[in-house]
C-alpha cells in the first residue's frame, strides 16, 4: 500500500521538526534485516509457501548473492488465475527492481513510495548488496515513533524545568484582548523590576522587547492571555500563553512582514509582521507551540551571561 | 544636545513641558512600533506620527525621553496625560517626519 500522495510531508514550509525527522532517520534505521528471500529457479509455489511462512506480501529473489528480482503477492495472484503455479520464478519475477541504499535519509524512502506504485523496496548497501527491506508500514511507524517523541520533547521544553528555589522573582500578568489602553504595561513593570535590580541596560533591553512584543501580540490576535515573568540567577524567561485561536501556520507567523492583523490595527503602528521576528531575534532559546483551538504558547529566554 | 533645545528648532512646539530633560545623542524616525523597538537603539528622540499611548510605552521601554509628532498630527490629552506621567516631552509640528529628521540631524 504506497502512502497517499495528500499526505504531502515535503513541502518547502513544512514544519522544521518534521524535516528534521525525515532527513535524520536513515532507511537503515527503519528497513527489516531479518530478509525471507528465495533463489530464481524454484517455482512459483514454492515461492508462495517461503512467503506464508515468512508471513510478507513480496520477497526478494537472489541468485550468487546478487538481487535479480521482486516476485509480489500480485505475481502469486496472477499465477494461480492463469494456473502457473508449477513454473519456475526466472521466467515471472520483475525484474526492473528499484532499490533503496541503506545511508539514504527517511525522505528519499517516502519519496520513492510516493513516485513508484510498490509496496516495498529491497534496500541494497554501498557495495551493492542486499541488505533489508522496507515497506511503507515500516515508514509509518517510524514517522509516528519519530513525531510522538518529538512533541514530547518540545512539550517537555516549553515547561521550562527551573528549580523553584533559584527563582528570585516572578510576576504574571493578564492581558486583554484588544485593550489598547493597557497594552504595554506589563512590559513596562517588567522593565522597572530589572532597572531596580541593576542588571546591563542591555539586557533590560533584550527583555524588555521580548515582553513588549509578546504582549502586544497577546492584545492584538488572542482572546486574551497571560504574560508571565521569571527570573533566577542566569537568566530571564517571559511566556506568552493564550487559549485561542491558535496560528495556522507558524514558520510563517514567523516570517519577518508577514502579518494578519487589520487596517486599524496596523494604523496604530502595529501588525508589521515583526514582532515574533523581533523575540526571536533577542532570546537566546525561543520556542513557540501553537494549535488552531487551543491557542498559542510561546517562551523567549534570555540568558544574563550573554548580554 | 538636551530635550529642551529640540523647542530652538524652528517649527516644533512643546505640548507636553513636564520632563526629565535628558541629553539626545541620536533619533529614529519610524510609524511601526514593532520597527522602532527592533531598531531605535539608544535613540534619544522618536519622530513618528503615532500619537497614542503605546507609544509612550515604546518609549519608555527604550529609554526615549522625547518624541516629535509630525504632520500636525493630533495630540489628545490621554496621550499627553501619559507622556507627562513618564516625564517624557512631546513637541508637536507640522513638517514631515523626514523635514524633521533633517532638522535635528543639523542641530546634534
Amino acid at each position: 500500500m504506497p502512502i497517499n500522495k495528500s499526505i504531502q510531508l515535503l513541502q518547502e514550509n513544512s514544519p522544521s521538526i518534521l524535516l528534521d525527522v525525515i532527513y535524520r532517520s536513515k532507511i537503515k534505521d527503519i528497513m527489516a534485516t531479518k530478509l525471507a528471500t528465495s533463489s530464481p529457479d524454484v517455482t512459483l509455489k514454492e515461492v508462495k509457501s517461503i512467503m506464508k511462512k515468512a508471513e510478507v506480501t513480496g520477497i526478494p529473489i537472489i541468485e550468487h548473492d546478487e538481487l535479480v528480482g521482486m516476485i509480489s503477492i500480485d505475481d502469486i495472484f496472477r499465477a494461480i488465475d492463469g494456473e502457473y503455479m508449477g513454473e519456475v520464478v526466472r521466467d515471472h519475477m520483475s525484474t526492473d527492481v528499484i532499490v533503496l541504499e541503506d545511508d539514504m535519509p527517511l525522505a528519499f524512502g517516502i519519496t520513492y513510495f510516493e513516485k513508484f506504485k510498490y509496496g516495498r523496496f529491497p534496500v541494497i548497501d554501498k557495495n551493492k548488496k542486499l541488505v533489508g527491506i522496507i515497506t511503507s508500514r515500516d515508514i509509518l511507524h517510524e514517522l509516528l515513533f519519530q513525531l510522538n517523541h518529538e512533541v514530547a520533547r518540545l512539550e517537555s521544553e516549553i515547561r521550562v524545568e527551573v528549580d523553584p528555589t533559584l527563582i528570585t522573582l516572578r510576576e504574571v500578568y493578564k492581558i486583554n484582548k484588544m485593550d489598547f489602553s493597557n497594552a504595554g504595561k506589563a512590559s513596562n513593570e517588567i522593565k522597572k523590576l530589572l532597572k531596580d535590580r541593576t542588571f546591563d541596560p542591555k539586557f533590560v533591553r533584550r527583555v524588555s522587547v521580548a515582553a513588549y512584543e509578546l504582549e502586544i501580540n497577546i492584545t492584538i490576535h488572542s482572546d486574551g492571555g497571560e504574560l508571565e515573568f521569571f527570573l533566577d540567577k542566569e537568566k530571564a524567561v517571559v511566556i506568552a500563553r493564550d487559549s485561542s485561536p491558535g496560528i495556522a501556520d507558524v514558520t510563517k507567523a514567523l516570517k519577518q512582514g508577514f502579518s494578519t492583523a487589520d487596517n486599524t490595527i496596523k494604523s496604530l503602528g502595529f501588525g508589521a509582521g515583526m514582532g515574533l521576528p523581533n523575540v526571536k531575534r533577542v532570546s537566546d532559546e525561543f520556542n513557540i507551540i501553537s494549535e488552531v483551538g487551543k491557542g498559542t504558547t510561546v517562551q523567549s529566554i534570555i540568558r544574563i551571561e550573554n548580554t | 544636545m538636551k530635550v529642551s533645545d529640540l523647542g530652538k528648532i524652528t517649527g516644533l512646539t512643546l505640548v507636553q513641558s513636564d520632563y526629565d530633560d535628558l541629553p539626545i545623542v541620536g533619533g529614529y524616525t519610524s510609524d511601526l512600533l514593532s520597527d522602532v523597538m527592533a531598531n531605535a537603539g539608544d535613540a534619544g528622540v522618536l519622530i513618528t506620527i503615532q500619537a497614542h499611548k503605546n507609544t509612550i510605552a515604546v518609549c519608555n521601554l527604550l529609554d526615549i525621553s522625547a518624541l516629535v509628532i509630525c504632520n500636525g498630527r493630533e495630540t489628545d490629552e490621554e496621550f499627553l496625560t501619559i507622556a507627562k506621567a513618564e516625564r517624557k516631552a512631546v513637541y508637536s509640528t507640522e513638517l514631515n517626519q523626514f523635514q524633521v529628521s533633517v532638522l535635528i540631524g543639523n542641530s546634534l
